[in-house]
């Protein structure tokens, strides 16, 4: 098991490595030039090769890029340049904002959806099976951001129970997701993104589901006088390799994905930053957000092979 | 010792009374598209530390009926008829409480797949233990510590590691041995053997078989063993019914079935096993297939692939003949002689082979081409 563990996590290592060539190659290849951005259409050919050189941005790409490279890897990720602030802290504070909720839809969508696929694969074809097929058809087709406009204008403008947008007052510092306060700017969002995986979760955990009940060895559990909750008991621990392998790739999809919810609630993400990195050409920052993103999913998926491996001890043979 | 002071209960009930007693078992299996009749009106006794070989060619509602005695089909799409009484329950219409009760502590079955028999997600030990501690609620040390004996029991080497070891570190036949720990946790009453060495190597095989035959023995189960092949039965049988489409054509003792057989479909099948032949002579094969167990005809089920058929057997299944020694077929041309059944193939064409002179040709052409 630790041999198994340790090798894996070896093996990320060059892959790590290789999100950031892909990180720092995509910028680059990326139209528009950021210094005449910057500078103002009266400023000189001079003072262009000066800001340049202030930046770094002269010197051969391969040299750029083992020189942000060398920082990256000490926590420094450069500056801003619209903003001239410190992009690792910017990036981390927004990529905390966005994980936080992004895990919290996720592991809702993962509780929820292992009770409704295991409810649909015990009733299969009944009408408790319909009704949740039905709920998982709406959260799979119903784009996000309309979600998130239709929830606003029912709980926020009609009944105001919630608030529309942002993260309150305070905004993104000393925000507290334990105070209510504070948490209840959190709760449409949340539910705007756990929707989508708790309909895809909810089909595939039925499916496995049914699947796994049709094997012979449950038919064995049955034989040995086990209940039918302890059959189950067996058949979803059956599932949980899939069904973690599932919960990894949606976590990995919001928080990669999550640009249009955090645009409808203004919510101070990765993804609301990405799109202000892009429309003002801010490499920096844009390498920065990509490559925390990147990192984080390649780690999520990290942790789901451990995971993985510990349910099914078939798999760390191969 | 105890045993010695308490009344024996088994000899307390009067020699008549089997231990285990089907009559008119029926089980058919309904959906949208059609009703398969896959067992037609089963009827057998079992007495207690008898074996009983159910033969039969797949789709001849063999497996169904061992099923059946446990209710393992699924609720919904079955209709089951009939009694099927085991010990002092009627296991068709016990409540599902008391039906969990009974699957594995008095009666337990084995299946015929080692490979997906087993979850794969816990150990050996662990699958062993549940089913101890399920019905007989020990607590976790003392579970596992019986689990350990079972294996023991079952001969599986170095126990100690196999209890922690998963269904896929192990080979094919200790994964069956794992799988009869199992089913013999509980000490059963009936053990339900379905083709349980059909998926080993000859080897391991034949290991199984006497090991299941000794402990069988030594616990004083009675057990009812699915098999289609005869080799096997006449190994391990005190007791022999041949099925064919849902019903017991032939029931006898293994001597009486084996080597006297009556009915043409078992006077086939055994014609059509490897024995001492020369090399050159071809086997024997039955022509023809099982019935579509959706539409069977009105008469005997056997008539489309029986060299003796006559008229009459269009007309209705033929009853059952039995003799003094309780050997029964299901044959108009089967009679009684004295005591005994005799059958009587006088009518039979020059040659008096068991297949049709036709279907004869066809195959002696078919492996002509093949050779």
């Amino acid at each position: 098991m630790w041999l198994y563990a340790l090798r894996r996590i070896i093996l990320t290592i060059p892959i790590l490595f290789g999100v950031t060539v892909i990180c720092f190659a995509l910028v680059q290849i990326a139209p528009g030039d950021p210094i005449q951005n910057l500078l103002s259409p009266t400023a000189s050919q001079a003072d262009a090769e000066r800001l340049r050189a202030a930046y770094g941005l002269d010197k051969p790409l391969p040299v750029q890029y083992v020189i942000w490279l060398g920082k990256v890897l000490v926590g420094d990720m450069g500056m801003s340049i619209a903003n001239n602030t410190p992009v690792t802290g910017e990036v981390l504070r927004a990529f905390t904002n966005t994980i936080v909720i992004a895990m919290i839809a996720v592991v809702i969508a993962f509780i929820l959806s292992t009770i409704f696929g295991v409810a649909a694969a015990y009733r299969s074809g009944g009408l408790v099976d319909k009704a949740i097929t039905a709920v998982a058809v709406f959260g799979i087709s119903v784009p996000t951001f309309w979600l998130g406009v239709i929830l606003v204008i029912i709980f926020a403008v009609n009944l105001s129970w919630l608030p529309a947008t942002g993260m309150g007052a305070g905004g993104s510092k000393g925000f507290d997701y334990l105070s209510w306060s504070d948490f209840r700017f959190a709760v449409m969002p949340i539910i705007a993104l756990a929707l989508p995986p708790l309909g895809i979760m909810t089909r595939t955990t039925r499916s496995s589901l049914s699947e796994i009940l049709n094997q012979d060895f449950v038919q064995t559990l049955r034989a040995k006088g086990l209940s039918e909750f302890e059959v189950m008991v067996h058949a979803v621990r059956n599932i949980m390799p899939a069904a973690v392998a599932m919960l990894g790739l949606q976590l990995g999809y919001l928080i990669g994905g999550s640009v249009l919810v955090e645009t409808v609630f203004t919510w101070p993400g990765t993804g609301y930053l990405l799109n202000k990195a892009i429309l003002t050409r801010d490499i920096p920052l844009l390498q920065g957000t990509i490559l925390v993103l990147a990192t984080a999913f390649v780690l999520i998926n990290l942790v789901v092979d451990l995971a993985q491996s510990l349910i099914d001890p078939r798999i760390k043979r191969s | 010792m105890n045993d010695m002071t308490t009344p024996n209960l088994s000899g307390s009930q009067p020699l008549a009374t089997p231990f285990v007693s089907v009559k008119d078992l029926r089980v058919r299996f309904v959906s949208r598209e059609a009703t398969v009749r896959a067992v037609n009106g089963v009827t057998f006794d079992l007495a207690r530390g008898e074996v009983l070989c159910v033969i039969g060619e797949s789709g001849s509602g063999k497996s169904v009926m061992m099923r059946s005695l446990l209710r393992l089909h699924p609720k919904k799409r079955t209709v089951i008829e009939g009694s099927m009484q085991v010990g002092e329950h009627d296991i068709g219409t016990v409540s599902d409480r008391v039906l969990s009760k009974l699957r594995g502590s008095t009666i337990s079955m084995i299946f015929q797949e080692p490979m997906t028999a087993l979850d794969p997600l816990y150990t050996i030990g662990d699958q062993i233990a549940e089913t101890v501690r399920r019905h007989e609620g020990l607590g976790r040390e003392a579970a596992w510590a019986r689990a350990l004996e079972l294996l023991e029991l079952v001969r599986v080497p170095s126990p100690e590691r196999r209890l922690k070891a998963y269904p896929h570190e192990l080979s094919g036949g200790l994964r069956q041995r794992a799988m009869i720990a199992v089913a013999l946790s509980c000490r059963p009453s009936l053990l339900l053997a379905d083709e349980p060495t059909t998926a080993l190597d000859a080897s391991v095989q034949i290991q199984v078989l006497v090991l299941l035959r000794r402990l069988q023995r030594e616990m004083d189960m009675s057990m009812i063993f699915v098999t289609h092949d005869l080799g096997v039965a006449a190994q391990i049988a005190d007791k022999v019914a041949v099925m064919y489409a849902g019903r017991i054509i032939e029931y006898g003792s293994v001597g009486d079935v084996l080597n006297r057989p009556q009915h043409p479909y078992t006077q086939a099948m055994l014609a059509s096993t490897v024995k001492d032949q020369e090399r050159v002579v071809p086997l024997e094969a039955i022509a023809g297939s099982p019935p579509d167990l959706r539409a069977l005809p009105e008469g005997c089920s056997f008539l489309p692939r029986c060299a003796y058929a006559e008229p009459e057997c269009a007309v209705a299944m033929p009853s059952e003949t039995v003799d003094a020694s309780r050997h029964m077929a299901r044959c108009y041309r089967v009679g009684l002689e004295g005591k005994r059944l005799a059958f009587n193939g006088s009518a039979l064409p020059p040659g008096g082979r068991a297949t049709p002179a036709p279907m004869a040709a066809e195959r002696a052409e078919m492996l002509g081409r093949s050779a």
